[in-house]
């Protein structure tokens, strides 16, 4: 455990933020998880994002950093971001670390362009074939998931209903409305077989992290939150190239690393979050992770055993589905196992000791996770 | 017929899409482990030998899995709903294509699907190889 998270903030608002640019939502983020962890822009040496370069975002805070980190694989960025702040700081070559994110995803302000050439592998290889960004290429595997192990539509409905119950609770959360599975089955086709409350939101919003060695965690003022195990890992650029559709194999790797680095077995995880960017990306992060067999996570979401009050709780900040999700959504994953590890969570669970943050990226192309404690014993 | 987002050939991949043109499903074989594999590289992606050449496939596959679209993409608007799909070729290596020649609904299309490669000509350069039931339509 070389590592500690002592600030974290997401921004004021998260949902439809029209007068903020991609790179001020950065910006805002990164001022209050500085101010979280009583520090200056002139204590950070090191700066992470993904979105926007590390460069135009140590320029627009005003930060010469010694350590840069672009890394930028979509969703789970910030969780290899917190795993190569650990690194850099236990190499000597920062002190400070400020991870950053953030998106105008609804209201498109200061964004970059999705342009393509058309010679690139996914121009030459899917985009010729009808595929209309995410919800028709993330979506993909699940049938073969369907096929292999009888995973039904009602557990597949039955995320997005479990993640629901948590945002009904999360002043916060964009959609806070009960919902059944037949609400969800009764939804609009998005994608055959996905309906549209299987699918994430679009919005906007921010969020940062304060990163430093563990040594130094208890100088700041909030309880420390103390990087025990991470993970990270990439499989393809193209959807149609993952090797399996019924497993992620970024995120087993990710996974196992994490916890192998973390000395702990899957039954010490208090509290969960599994990015659900669509309801069937969670199910694939449980077995993938261990925390199930393969094929099993089908019954075990349509138990509700993910929901509040059930034994493993998960996404209970609302999640993607139902919270926000602004397009690289794991930022929002770190701060709420965060939150709970700090008892500040809005739906706080008794006792949270350990929780684990995994990130996926693009349509199952990367994997990060962290696997955080509030124990410095541990 | 879409109005699809065309691609454009690189060196390592114009053979492909010359055979594409002649109705000719180009792959490449590693003759070190004897592994058929896409998409197109100078090299095998398994066992990383060079000793790689170009064959043309059956053209018979199976569906391995899919989306049944209502979301269209650009140029896609009066063909919703339409059948994305990942193929499983006979000799191993899977591709994205589209589903043609069944009503797309999900009962047509059980996983698993014996088909069979035809081709759309898009341009002077760009044919696409796209797939139908080898059965025909039931």
């Amino acid at each position: 455990m070389s590592a500690a998270i002592v600030g974290a903030r997401e921004t004021e608002m998260v949902g439809v933020i029209p007068d903020k640019s991609a790179i001020e939502l950065h910006a805002e983020a990164a001022r209050a998880a500085l101010a979280d962890a009583g520090l200056t822009k002139d204590d950070i040496d090191g700066v992470l994002c993904a979105g926007q370069s590390p460069v135009a975002v140590a320029e627009y805070l005003g930060i010469t950093p010694t350590y840069i980190d672009g890394t930028s694989v979509g969703g789970c960025s910030f969780m290899i971001h917190v795993r190569h702040a650990a690194a850099a700081i236990a190499a000597g070559l920062c002190t400070t670390a400020l991870v950053t994110h953030g998106e105008s995803g609804r209201s498109r302000v200061g964004m970059g362009g999705f342009g393509q050439s058309p010679q690139m592998l996914g121009s030459q290889f899917e985009s010729p074939y009808g595929v209309a960004g995410p919800p028709t290429r993330f979506t993909l595997p699940f049938l073969r998931h369907m096929h292999e192990y009888g995973t039904t539509h009602e557990q597949l409905a039955s995320v997005a209903v479990a993640t629901r119950r948590w945002a009904e609770t999360n002043p916060r959360a964009m959609m806070r409305e009960p919902i059944t599975v037949d609400d969800v089955l009764n939804s609009r086709i998005i994608a055959y077989p996905f309906h549209l409350l299987e699918c994430c939101l679009v919005t906007d919003g921010g969020g940062a992290l304060v990163v430093v060695s563990a040594e130094r965690a208890k100088d700041f003022p909030k309880k420390p939150v103390y990087v025990l195990g991470t993970g990270e890992s990439s499989e393809h650029s193209m959807i149609s190239q993952m090797h399996d559709f019924t497993e992620s194999r970024a995120f087993k790797v990710s996974g196992a690393s994490a916890f192998a680095e973390a000395g702990i077995e899957r039954s010490d995880i208090d509290h969960a979050m599994f990015y659900d960017a669509f309801a069937h990306t969670p199910m694939f992060a449980l077995e993938a992770l261990g925390f199930v067999g393969k094929g099993e996570s089908g019954p075990f979401f349509e138990e509700m055993r993910t929901a509040p009050g059930g034994d493993f709780p998960l996404n209970t900040n609302g999640g993607g589905l139902s919270y926000t999700h602004t397009g690289m959504y794991g930022m929002f994953a770190i701060q709420e196992s965060v939150r709970q590890l700090r008892g500040e969570a809005a739906n706080q669970l008794p006792g949270v000791r350990t929780s684990i943050a995994h990130g996926v990226g693009g349509m199952f192309h990367a994997a990060g996770t962290l696997i955080l404690t509030n124990d410095e014993r541990a | 017929m879409p109005k699809r987002p065309l691609p454009q050939p690189t060196p390592e991949t114009q053979e492909f899409w010359d055979g594409a043109r002649r109705h000719e499903l180009r792959l490449q074989r590693c003759n070190a482990c004897g592994r058929a594999y896409f998409f197109p590289r100078p090299f095998c992606p398994r066992c990383a030998s060079d000793d790689v050449g170009w064959f043309t496939a059956s053209g018979k596959a199976r569906l391995y899995s899919y989306v049944i679209s209502h979301r269209p993409a650009p140029g896609f608007k009066d063909d919703v709903p339409y059948v994305i799909a990942v193929v499983e070729l006979e000799e191993g290596p899977r591709m994205m294509t589209n589903i043609v020649g069944v009503e797309p609904k999900p009962e047509n299309l059980p996983i698993d699907l014996p088909l069979q490669v035809t081709w759309e000509r898009q341009s002077d350069e760009i044919t696409l190889p796209l797939f139908e039931p080898s059965g025909g339509a039931p």
